[in-house]
């Protein structure tokens, strides 16, 4: 019997829908959630549910009491978010584009992250704040970030990136079940992406990383949509006699050393494939600490295949030539030989 | 208004309690035994107290960084909050916070903040939730003159308003953000003005008049219990110490302070509205001054007399799974 196949955003539908219906005191919110508030028309399937349809339909099994539209007030919002988090709710609140970060990250840096530690762990924020992320659909520089780097440094916040439907739900389960407030990123061009997704619920416990194609000649580490272009690039190397070991850290926030650590004790080669731009990146971050611990591992420097210092060209052949690609990755593991 | 015996009892001791507290934390401070900044609150009592009266401890409360006198209104313990100012264990949030994160779940504190403007949205989480929950608690958000001007108020403001959030906004208007005059940084006169661009009530008090805030504050706390939605009230009050300590306060005239001080104590203005009417006696209100001193004097032993925690706390409380 074939696997029942969802997309992307399905998986992620499903995974809030199934939480809300375990757990009351899950509530979302954001701009558009429901899509058409006050509208009195617009309950049903006609409603936007989300900028990309991701949560098409929750209003109309969950109600306006749970599916909150919110106007444009990302501060107000996600603090709001916050402040329900730390007085017993679990909201999921939706910051629509990362880089709108900008207008509200004073509730998660400040407000957020450091509740429970300055309170001297009297508080918990059981908040999920999701977010698209990433370029390559020619929205331009300010809606095309990633910045999960930023998130990924501010102690007191985990930080999710899922690659595939499958690990999309089961990570955005464990996200809302998490106690502590967890930034989850959503890929924009993965949205249509399908996979096998189970349809019981099941969490995939943050700070596990996934070896999504398992090698003996080097390891590439990549975070979301990069995953796909490792992957590529490794059936490429094969033909080139090259086994290239994919490694999918899925959370960054804890991130699972020990896991690229095994690989790289094995392989003897890295590459770190990373959207961000190169400085203080997740690429950099990650290299830094395996050279450090996996030092006795390595044959050579370690590479990293990252988007440029610059912002997000709009220009389609600028765009392109902007975000890393399988063609990059290869010639950087080719590099190491 | 009619006001029990107990109440005023409660009012005269939680504005004392603050008011002794607050000058000996300016001792204290002095002598170099609490780190850091403190904000000191002395001369605002009666807007703390008077909003609190309304209050139980099940009701939330979102602060700011001249936090002391809403934490005491509204039950932390001293004790402990003390403790926490010296960087104690002991202390309410085991040192780790300090002055301008104070916080206390159990009574609905949902901190101070050294953010100017960050409680007004956690005020509309609380609000949210009590809404949610579809309890009757109310929210009391404290902001400063200053933090009018900051976004994040606007937003919290209209979003109350257009959820109906059961929010009283409470404006500490005490002339000042920082060294800047409330006459140069806000584009109005009252604050409570502006409760008309969010379409909910707006009253401005004389916030040193106990008796006007409790009354202003009955009717507001009503209001959001009954699912009517926020209200603005703005206390035009007074802080007789800096915006921060040590700080030189060469942006005050030379006399407004002393004048204040005089004239516009609250402690004064109470004691001058309940003494002639023999609503208290003189007996009662002393009993008071020597239970409280006592009682701050005992604070700030505990204080000293505590342990600085071990420095594995410091790893401690980031996160809950690990």
């Amino acid at each position: 019997m074939a696997e029942r196949q969802l997309n992307f955003g399905q998986a992620l539908n499903e995974a809030m829908r199934q939480e809300m219906q375990r757990d009351p005191k899950v509530i979302l919110m954001g701009e558009d959630v429901a899509g058409g508030a006050n509208i009195e028309h617009l309950d049903g399937d006609e409603a936007w549910g989300g900028v990309l349809g991701v949560t098409k339909g929750l209003v109309k099994e969950f109600g306006r009491e749970r599916i909150l539209d919110t106007p444009i007030s990302e501060s107000g919002f996600i603090g709001a978010a916050v402040g329900a988090a730390v007085t017993g709710l679990r909201p999921i609140a939706e910051m629509m584009f990362v880089g709108f970060m900008g207008v509200c990250f004073d509730q998660l840096l400040n407000q957020g992250a450091k509740l429970r530690y300055m309170f001297g762990g009297k508080a918990k924020v059981p908040v999920v704040i999701r977010t698209i992320y990433g370029g390559g659909f020619r929205a331009a520089a300010q809606h095309s970030q990633v910045l999960y780097s930023l998130f990924t440094h501010i102690p007191g916040l985990k930080t999710v990136v899922p690659a595939t439907p499958y690990d999309a739900k089961g990570l955005l389960i464990s996200s809302i079940r998490d106690d502590d407030p967890v930034i989850f990123f959503e890929d924009i061009t993965l949205g249509a992406m399908k996979g096998p997704v189970p349809e019981e619920p099941y969490a995939i416990p943050l700070g596990k990383a996934d070896i999504k194609r398992p090698g003996t000649d080097l390891t590439i580490v990549a975070i979301g949509k990069m995953v796909h272009h490792a992957l590529k690039a490794a059936d490429e190397l094969q033909k080139q006699g090259k086994s290239a070991e994919v490694i999918d850290p899925r959370t960054l926030s804890p991130f699972d050393e020990e896991t690229v650590l095994q690989s790289v004790q094995k392989t003897g080669r890295l590459v770190v494939v990373d959207e961000s731009h190169p400085r203080c990146s997740m690429a950099t971050d990650i290299a830094a600490f395996i050279a450090d611990k996996g030092f006795d591992y390595l044959n050579g420097p370690i590479k990293t295949v990252t988007a440029p210092h610059t912002p997000v060209p709009f220009s389609p052949p600028l765009e392109d030539h902007y975000l890393p690609n399988p063609q990059k990755i290869t010639q950087a593991a080719l590099s190491l030989f | 208004m009619e006001m029990s015996k107990d109440k005023l009892l409660w009012m005269y001791e939680r504005m004392q309690l603050i008011r002794t507290f607050e000058n000996r934390v300016k001792v204290e401070f002095g002598k170099g035994k609490i780190p850091g900044f403190v904000h000191l609150y002395a001369g605002e009592e009666a807007v703390a107290v008077g909003i609190c009266a309304n209050l139980t401890d099940a009701d939330y409360m979102t602060s700011t960084h001249r936090g002391h006198g809403h934490c005491i209104a509204k039950g932390v313990e001293p004790r402990g909050m003390m403790a926490e100012l010296f960087g104690k264990a002991t202390g309410t949030c085991k040192g780790k916070g300090g002055s301008m994160h104070i916080a206390d779940m159990d009574k609905g504190m949902l901190g101070a903040n050294g953010i100017v403007g960050g409680g007004p949205p956690l005020a509309c989480g609380s609000g949210l939730t009590a809404k949610v929950n579809k309890t009757d608690q109310v929210t009391i958000c404290f902001f400063g003159d200053g933090a009018s001007e900051q976004g994040t108020l606007h937003e919290s403001l209209n979003l109350a308003a257009i959820w109906k959030l059961p929010i009283v906004f409470v404006a500490e208007n005490n002339g000042y953000a920082e060294s800047t005059p409330a006459h140069y940084h806000c584009s109005v006169e009252n604050i409570a003005d502006r409760a008309a661009a969010y379409n909910m009530p707006g009253v401005t008090i004389d916030g040193n008049d106990i008796f006007a805030v409790y009354e202003a504050a009955h009717e507001a706390t009503a209001r959001a219990r009954a699912g009517k939605g926020p209200t603005l009230l703005e206390c035009k009050t007074y802080r007789f110490n800096g915006h921060f300590e040590g700080d030189a306060q060469t942006y005050k005239i030379a006399t407004e302070n002393e004048k204040y001080q005089k004239e516009r104590d609250p402690l004064k203005l109470f004691r001058d509205n309940v003494l002639p009417r023999r609503l208290m006696s003189e007996a009662e209100l002393k009993a008071i001054d020597d239970r409280v001193a006592a009682q701050i004097d005992g604070a700030v032993k505990f204080a000293e007399d505590s342990e600085f925690p071990d420095v594995r706390e410091t790893y401690t409380d980031v996160y809950v799974s690990y």
